[in-house]
């Protein structure tokens, strides 16, 4: 491999930018497609297959062995709410290979007794999600209840590309959500972009059924849907 | 430790830069029971260290010492490694899976 090569992964890796290396394996030959590049890419079918597999892989092409290397952002998923079900569905998200966030401006919900080992802000989602930074490779789930916190985030994750946007809430919570959201400026095609009732429809009932529902669809999203 | 083939990937680079020579090696098939996913990275210098894993410890030794002609060499190598294989190997994997790893030097 040649050292610019390697170099340019890693810088698109730092990046939080997905690429996949293409090694054709009998003559050597080795090309990096990046992640703005995929799309027009001659392989472009296989390259974003593999990609959304998370995998490196083996692939053939025209009679040719290729390697492809695949380097996709650690996922992440932003949490708004230091509540019951947050705190199931960390331990979750860390045997799944989500990389958790939790928001919440209530300190005496977000305290390191209740979640260890995960990275808590106790601020404003206004004013932590800037620096958090939300990106095709964020998933955003806003479980307070609580509109003074989970609007302001939900209205960040809107603005982004992150491929999932999940809202705790009934029907009628989330009628009211979308009433205040459109007040605000959001379009309905904005606003179905939040996945509301939130989880697949499993009949969960405890917070950590809740949880799983919930991770099972932001999986489904990630590897189904058409974002990352 | 380090965590994830990424962060193996980024020392291979600062190794380079620091002078040394380098050869990355690669699992890119696998079949049975391997104990490494494909994808997975050991990194190899000029001295013989290493970073990564390829089978989680079952073969490595042999990786290093085709990665040091590699690096004298100067191009690429396929290496298979089972528990099948007795002709090229002595070495092989206890877990009765089959591993294909793309040898190569960075230049």
């Amino acid at each position: 491999m040649k050292l610019d090569l390697l170099a340019a992964m890693n810088a698109e890796r730092a990046a939080r930018r997905a690429c996949v290396l293409v090694s054709d394996l009998d003559s050597g030959e080795q090309r990096l497609v990046v992640e703005a590049a995929l799309g027009e890419d001659p392989l472009a079918p296989l390259l974003l297959a593999q990609l959304r597999s998370g995998k490196s892989g083996m692939v053939e092409s025209g009679g040719r062995r290729l390697f492809l290397t695949v380097q996709a952002p650690p996922i992440r998923l932003v949490i708004t709410g230091a509540v019951h079900i947050s705190q199931a569905m960390v331990p979750m998200a860390r045997q799944l290979g989500l990389d958790a966030v939790i928001i919440d401006p209530r300190t005496a919900f977000a305290t390191p007794e209740r979640f260890p080992n995960v990275r808590l802000v106790p601020e404003w989602p206004d004013e932590a999600l800037p620096r958090i930074g939300l990106d095709r490779y964020t998933a955003f789930v806003a479980l307070t209840h609580d509109p003074k916190i989970d609007d302001p985030g939900l209205s960040a994750a809107l603005r982004s590309d992150c491929f999932y946007i999940g809202a705790l809430g009934s029907r009628k919570t989330h009628a009211r959500r979308v009433e205040r959201l459109t007040e605000a400026g959001f379009t309905p095609v904005d606003i179905g972009r939040i996945h509301a009732p939130i989880g697949l429809s499993i009949g969960a009932v405890s917070p950590a059924e809740i949880a799983l529902a919930i991770l099972a669809e932001v999986v489904a999203s990630l590897r189904q849907g058409d974002g990352a | 430790m380090f965590a994830n083939e990424e962060d193996i990937l980024k020392q291979a680079e600062k190794w380079k830069h620091e002078g040394r020579e380098v050869a990355i090696a690669t699992v890119v098939e696998t079949w049975g029971s391997a104990p490494r996913p494909v994808g997975s990275h050991l990194v190899i210098d000029g001295e013989g260290n290493f970073l990564g894993s390829v089978s989680g410890g079952c073969v490595e030794g042999a990786v290093v010492t085709e990665a040091l002609e590699v690096i004298d060499e100067g191009s690429p190598r396929m290496l298979e490694f089972g528990v099948a294989d007795e002709t090229a190997w002595k070495v092989g994997l206890s877990c009765g899976g089959r591993i294909r790893v793309y040898l190569e030097p960075l230049d």
